[in-house]
């Protein structure tokens, strides 16, 4: 019954290895590409532009517009029919609210700032790595940001509180598992995206919790130092390339 | 805008050179990475300067067609992300989406690049089905041999999973590689005056009179056209365009592994 060794040999408070860049997408504002384990995750910021149709138009504030999708290749079972489905849409939704706090979208009335996040290949955690990716998109685009968002899934794999778990993890199936993809906003420690299934008693969710808040600030370091290699190459690539961003 | 913008690139023409430097038949470099997807059963990554793309193949078990009980079924899709480009919109497929995905099924199809019959498990009742989904990363032109060559890179690169009469295992690829019969290349010849030029810019595509793509297989035999484009072509002109689609294609045909 007890799952007290991890598959992949990580301790409970590991995380996968990471690899994270941005301005990987040449056409985009801002773009990134935000690797976790197994699961790679490019994100491409566009906007802020004109919002069509014009009324879904704002003219109190910017909208943030996100799209999750995961490529029809890049699931571990069957291909995944492309076009969208009831989850690729709540994704979406989720994604969007976790990083709106971030964002001053209040400068951009009427406009719209289109957040793409594609997933070519998934070994769980995809959401958050979707968030960490977006994140640093949306800093590469340029915009005016009170912080990231860094994020990644905690939760309970039988009896051990465990960070970031993979696929084989989320579908263990000698004890319970509970699988809580969690969001924070580093500079304040609040939370801007929660969810969770399956099941954990109360005491081992704030244990988990709190692993995933010092998880987080690792990522954090990680997202920051992207961005700093990015600009600190940048000088060199724009003085020799005028005609596109 | 777009005159403005054609006067300049056929300016250009006519001193031999493309507004980037390079001359009319020049390829931008072209790179071709393998298994770059661990889910798919075989996948690849190609970028031509900036344009990149990824192409994955998925298998499965499936009914035949009842027209062909003994061949197994090819399908290609094609994904025009709106990640890879600020033309794109999400949504379902668009036109040029469809097109892309419909001359590289061509391409691969008609040159027989895969020996479908090899992929017939019981006749009537189970065959293969290839599944090559294309997807676009940075759309900066050329996308349709960009799209053609990393789904035969793709083909090139898949490994069958293991199916024990009921059950596909994808958690185990066998050894087994795709029946492929021949590899076809796909280039697009563009045509603006009296110019030709291959490897289009985003920019020069937007102003192209017309375009031909030429699917060709291993032996120099055509196996798939496509005329694009508003202008209409003299016949001369496309025996030239098929002129330097086949040397061109020779070239692109270096970059996959034998």
């Amino acid at each position: 019954m007890g799952y007290d060794k991890r598959v992949d040999g990580r301790k409970p408070d590991e995380l996968r290895p990471i690899v994270a860049k941005a301005g990987v997408i040449k056409r985009a504002d801002g773009s990134a590409m935000f690797q976790i384990g197994n699961t790679v995750a490019y994100a491409a910021v566009y906007g802020p532009r004109d919002m069509f149709p014009r009324f879904l138009q704002n003219p109190q504030r910017g909208t943030l517009r996100v799209r999750y999708n995961m490529m029809p290749f890049s699931g571990a079972g069957d291909r995944v029919k492309p076009g969208g489905s009831r989850r690729s849409k709540e994704i979406s939704m989720v994604t969007e609210k976790a990083l709106l706090p971030v964002l001053n979208l209040e400068d951009f009335p009427n406009a719209v700032v289109d957040v793409f996040i594609e997933l070519p290949q998934t070994d769980a955690g995809t959401r958050c790595a979707g968030i960490c990716a977006a994140s640093i998109a949306l800093a590469d685009a340029g915009l005016s940001m009170k912080d990231m968002v860094s994020s990644v899934s905690v939760g309970k794999v039988g009896s051990m509180i465990a960070v970031d778990l993979n696929y084989a993890e989320e579908s263990y199936e000698e004890g319970d598992v509970a699988d809580i993809p969690v969001a924070f906003i580093p500079r304040t420690g609040h939370v801007s995206l929660l969810q969770m299934d399956g099941l954990i008693d109360k005491e081992s969710l704030k244990r988990a919790l709190e692993m995933g808040r010092k998880a987080c600030a690792r990522i954090y370091e990680i997202q920051k130092k992207a961005l700093k290699e990015r600009f600190a190459s940048s000088v060199e690539v724009n003085s020799t390339d005028g005609n596109n961003k | 805008m777009n005159e403005f913008l054609k006067l300049h690139i056929v300016k250009w023409f006519e001193k031999g050179k493309r507004y980037d430097g390079r001359s009319l038949d020049e390829f931008r470099p072209v790179v071709v990475e393998y298994g770059v997807t661990k889910n798919a059963e075989g996948s690849a990554r190609v970028k031509i300067g900036d344009t990149e793309v990824i192409a994955g193949v998925k298998l499965s078990v499936e009914k035949p067609y009842p027209d062909t009980p003994k061949d197994g079924n090819l399908m290609v899709g094609a994904e025009l992300l709106p990640l890879s480009s600020p033309d794109y919109e999400a949504g379902p497929p668009n036109e040029e989406s469809i097109e892309v995905a419909r001359v590289v099924d061509r391409g691969l199809r008609e040159s027989k690049a895969i020996d479908t019959k090899k992929l017939c498990l019981i006749e009537g009742e189970k065959v293969w089905m290839i599944a090559i989904d294309i997807c676009t990363i940075n759309s900066d032109g050329n996308l349709l041999d960009a799209a053609a060559l990393a789904a035969v890179a793709a083909v090139q690169d898949a490994r069958f999973p293991e199916y024990d009469g009921k059950v596909v295992n994808y958690k185990k690829l066998t050894d087994k590689k795709l029946p492929i019969a021949r590899l076809p290349l796909s280039i697009t010849v563009m045509k603006i005056g009296d110019y030709l030029f291959v490897d289009p810019s985003i920019e020069e595509e937007k102003v192209v009179d017309s375009r031909l793509t030429v699917a060709l297989a291993q032996d120099g035999k055509i196996c798939a056209m496509q005329k694009g484009g508003d202008a209409p072509v003299a016949i001369d002109d496309i025996g030239r365009m098929i002129e330097l689609a086949t040397v061109k294609a020779a070239e692109l045909m270096a970059r996959l592994k034998r």
